[in-house]
């Protein structure tokens, strides 16, 4: 296949991104040869103010090196000017000799507009184009005076340029204010303010008359009212026209840029063009972006794909440190625009919304951008902002439940603020295992050890990758279970229940995990997963759990254990309380303790005296109180109607069956119930997972509270008249949480997730549905309604003592 | 090596542990899912957490108290983790599991 044969006028930023698409999509397909008037390739020409101000090198911004262009093929003829077109022949002669082209591509760019003053052409009267120009204000330093005309973006990123470079500049512009395109006078005030606090000089409504000079150098800008302003350089950035002359003479269609349409194509066939030497629909172009996307549209036009080039609302920001500005849109006044402003003076801010109709049409704002790009999406998106309107200015913060921006508070911490407090992780060390390429949560968690305890911090770690990171940084919408998995809590329960997967072994092969059997994280989940979706099928695996839950105790610090009889509903008995008064005293027990749950914990058991200890509890009727489970603790109540004057019902009693009832029970987290006997609510009932309050009229029942890491108060479900009713709705919706929760989420983290009417819908207003769930968590408790002590006792007690003793054989 | 039988391996529950008394302090001897076996030192060295109440998972164990993740085989803290633990040589024979007694009582001879 012969190659079709490109060639490209000119390798500025529109072109370079033209070739960077042909190149890549199809290497082979295309014979580009490359003309460049200035002697080098591509380089990000945005980029030349932060080279100016010392920031970056030319180095850092060169986009095509020679390597690159070598590695494409491309026959590069930098330096050299192309003559003449002969588009019949299709033919582009250059100095140095003729190419034939198939297709021709003017990326001539545009030239700086330089003011026909008298003595524009002395040395030393420059324009801010290039990296000529760019060196030969760097050349400058303390002691020179620059006068900059034109009080644009370009001419105050030039002044700011070379006032951090100790230079003593002058900006001389004819409008009113700064930057009278992208800003309205009061941004344009602030914005002078600023600069002038850098030590520039700003002169407005300044007309220049006259340069002067001496033996052909630049001495001083004359104005129209006689002020002198001395210099030894003087630049002009008053703006640029698109560079058409060559496409004059070569016949095409030229207005105040090369004519084409929205394919990029000329007047001529075969012809295209692209960047800042086009007109598209009247407009010309300056920004990057619309030039990007045109170098998009060349591209796959010449691929031959479909495309067509969109005008788009622009966004602007000065880059100029200390100068923060943002504008976006239009911002003209006019009959149908409202303006709404915000202003404050002491923190130099100041911002701007042109309202059209229920549209935003336009932003400016000064001093504190955060909110722009939000802003500019409304204009993008020409979002109907109605409903917002009253509290629009404040940005999305104060937009009806859409959270605050939470990055801003992350990006103010300090680099020794600690993230993780179990870890004692502070961010410094975070943002530097970062940097060290640790670029997601598993990562971090894995080296630095953040989040990977309780996991509370988790939200602040993924915020410090997201303003550590910026766009490189993915949210994850969802995150997968561990590192053994992609898939998440959500997908992996779904697809156990749908597949049907019924053992750990068909988890792992059917949902391909990546290790031989999981890890401490996903083990238990899979576990309680497995269980609570196949009771009767699948087989509880105490290697899967957590020590506590294996071992039926809770493990202490010093690798003893607290053993914790239960008291239903928070009654005991004297001889109860005897018994607990001599294990305590058999097993030196050295701290016997009063819970939160109505209940007596006896810690520092010795873990070969566990089953000892359970036997002797078991004899006096007690049994094990679960104080350690991802499952039912306790169900805490008051005397109720028994024994206070102000019970409306018998809510020890009510308590107590369901104590009885739901004991046993995994959960996906732990489960906290209170049953209160009037609305005094002294069990509390208001800060459990499902608190009962009792009235005259029966049990009001609410769910989702919490009195831990975080501190929440139910929220109500529904009002019952009898006590049967209200067993039966709270075995419902917990059975509803034990087969939907993501496992370690709370009852109020579950609630968050699948809302209120949901849960109402399938617990209170569908009686079948109740019904059906109660029935599948009675079927379950077939299994699990027992006492675990007594079973150790029975089948595995000598697994509590050391398999083997060597020391003594050692001794001898 | 002068090997001592310590038990059956049907004595550790599968992906578990059960800890042996030494002149060296407690010794957790493991049982893969595969029936591999280790012998390491039972304590954490971060927090002296009891690694026999671990979970097992591949040839690794992570520490009850604050998940420290240890590798059998060479006793090496695995992640952003520093330390290790003692390791022993173990074998088996048939079902019974061996324990080189002369690992488990050097420090006191020495």
């Amino acid at each position: 296949m012969t190659k079709q044969k490109i060639v490209v006028i000119g390798a500025g930023m529109a072109s370079g991104r033209v070739l960077e698409t042909l190149t890549e999509a199809a290497p082979e397909q295309f014979d580009i040869t490359l003309f460049n008037a200035e002697p080098r390739g591509n380089y990000n020409r945005i980029m030349l103010s932060p080279v100016l101000a010392g920031d970056q090198t030319y180095e850092d911004i060169v986009t095509h090196d020679d390597a690159w262009y070598a590695d494409r093929g491309i026959t590069c003829r930098f330096g050299e000017k192309v003559t003449e077109i002969d588009r019949d022949a299709k033919i582009v002669k250059g100095a140095n000799g003729d190419v034939a082209y198939d297709k021709l591509i003017f990326g001539t760019g545009s030239e700086p507009f330089i003011i026909p003053l008298p003595g524009h052409d002395l040395d030393g009267v420059i324009a801010y184009r290039d990296l000529e120009d760019t060196e030969r204000m760097m050349s400058m330093g303390e002691g020179n005076k620059v006068v900059v005309i034109g009080g644009g973006l370009l001419g105050l990123e030039a002044a700011a340029g070379m006032a951090a470079r100790g230079v003593e500049v002058t900006v001389v512009h004819i409008m009113g204010h700064l930057m009278e395109r992208q800003l309205d006078e009061a941004a344009g005030y602030l914005l002078r303010k600023s600069l002038e606090g850098k030590g520039i000089t700003i002169k407005l409504q300044a007309n220049s008359k006259e340069i002067v000079g001496e033996d052909g150098k630049v001495k001083a800008l004359m104005l129209d009212d006689g002020t002198e302003l001395p210099c030894d350089l003087l630049v002009m950035a008053v703006g640029i026209r698109p560079n058409t002359a060559l496409a004059k003479e070569a016949g095409l269609a030229v207005g105040r840029g090369i004519h084409v349409d929205d394919q990029m194509l000329t007047s001529a066939t075969d012809v295209y063009a692209v960047g800042e030497c086009v007109e598209h629909d009247g407009a010309v172009f300056g920004l990057v972006a619309p030039l990007y996307d045109q170098a998009k549209v060349l591209g796959q036009t010449l691929l031959g794909e479909e495309a067509a080039f969109v005008q788009k609302t622009l966004s602007t920001k000065l880059k100029v440190t200390g100068c923060d500005l943002f504008s976006a849109g239009d911002f003209a006044e006019g009959e149908n625009r409202e303006d709404i402003v915000f202003r404050d003076p002491s923190r130099g801010v100041y911002k701007r919304l042109v309202i059209e109709g229920n549209k935003l049409v336009g932003a400016v704002m000064y001093g504190d951008v955060a909110d722009g790009n939000w802003f500019f999406q409304l204009i993008k998106d020409e979002t109907d902002i109605d409903e917002m309107r009253e509290m629009l200015i404040f940005g999305p913060a104060y937009q009806g439940g859409e959270a605050s921006d939470p990055l801003s508070a992350v990006a103010a911490l300090p680099p020794e603020a600690e993230i993780c407090g179990c870890n004692g992780i502070s961010k410094q060390t975070i943002v530097d295992a970062i940097a060290a390429g640790a670029t997601d949560l598993g990562a971090i968690k894995s080296t630095t050890k953040a989040s990977a305890s309780c996991g509370t911090c988790t939200g602040l770690v993924e915020q410090v990758l997201q303003v550590t990171l910026g766009d490189e940084f993915k949210m994850p919408a969802a995150q997968s279970i561990c590192g053994c998995t992609d898939h998440t809590h959500e997908d992996v329960r779904r697809l156990i229940k749908s597949m049907p997967l019924q053992s750990q072994e068909a988890v792992w092969q059917e949902l391909g995990w990546k290790t031989r059997n999981g890890c401490h994280v996903c083990r238990p989940a899979i576990n309680y997963y497995l269980l609570a979706d196949w009771p009767l099928e699948y087989k509880d695996d105490p290697q899967s759990r957590f020590v506590n839950e294996r071992k039926h105790a809770n493990i202490q610090k010093d690798g003893t254990y607290s053993v914790v009889p239960r008291m239903w509903g928070g009654v005991t008995t004297p001889a109860e309380l005897r018994a607990i008064a001599d294990a305590a005293d058999k097993y030196d027990v050295p701290t016997v303790k009063v819970t939160g749950g109505q209940r007596i914990d006896l810690l520092g058991v010795k873990g070969e005296d566990l089953p000892n200890i359970w036997d002797d509890l078991n004899k006096a009727g007690m049994v094990s109180g679960y104080a350690y489970s991802k499952g039912l603790r306790t169900v805490k109540t008051c005397v109720g109607t028994d024994h206070c004057r102000f019970g409306t019902q018998d809510s020890t009693g009510l308590g107590i069956k369901l104590e009885k009832i739901l004991h046993g029970a995994w959960t996906p987290h732990k489960l906290k119930l209170g049953v209160s006997g009037c609305p005094r609510n002294c069990a509390e009932a208001t800060c459990k997972d499902i608190g009962i309050v009792c009235v005259d009229s029966g049990y009001q029942i609410s769910i989702g509270g919490a009195a831990g890491m975080d501190v929440k108060e139910t929220e109500l479900m529904c009002s019952v008249p009898t006590e049967e009713d209200a067993i039966e709705v709270v075995l419902a919706v917990t059975q509803l949480y034990r087969e939907g929760a993501k496992y370690l989420d709370r009852i109020y983290k579950w609630l968050g997730k699948v809302g209120m009417d949901w849960i109402v819908e399938q617990v209170v207003d569908d009686l079948e549905n109740r019904k059906a769930l109660a029935a599948r968590f009675e079927l379950s408790q077939t299994i699990y309604n027992h006492d675990p002590w007594a079973d150790h006792v029975e089948a595995k007690a000598d697994k509590y003592a050391p398999m083997a003793d060597l020391t003594l054989e050692a001794a001898e | 090596m002068s090997w001592i039988d310590i038990g059956d391996i049907n004595d550790i529950p599968l992906r578990g542990a059960r800890i042996v008394k030494t002149q060296v302090g407690c010794i957790a001897v493991f049982r893969t899912a595969p029936d591999e076996v280790f012998a390491v030192s039972d304590t954490c060295p971060h927090k002296q957490g009891p690694l026999s109440e671990g979970i097992v998972h591949g040839q690794s164990v992570t520490c009850p108290l604050h998940n420290w993740v240890f590798d059998l085989n060479t006793g090496q803290a695995q992640g952003a983790d520093e330390g290790s633990i003692p390791t022993y040589p173990v074998r088996v024979d048939g079902t019974r599991i061996m324990l080189d007694g002369e690992a488990v009582s050097r420090r006191t001879a020495a």
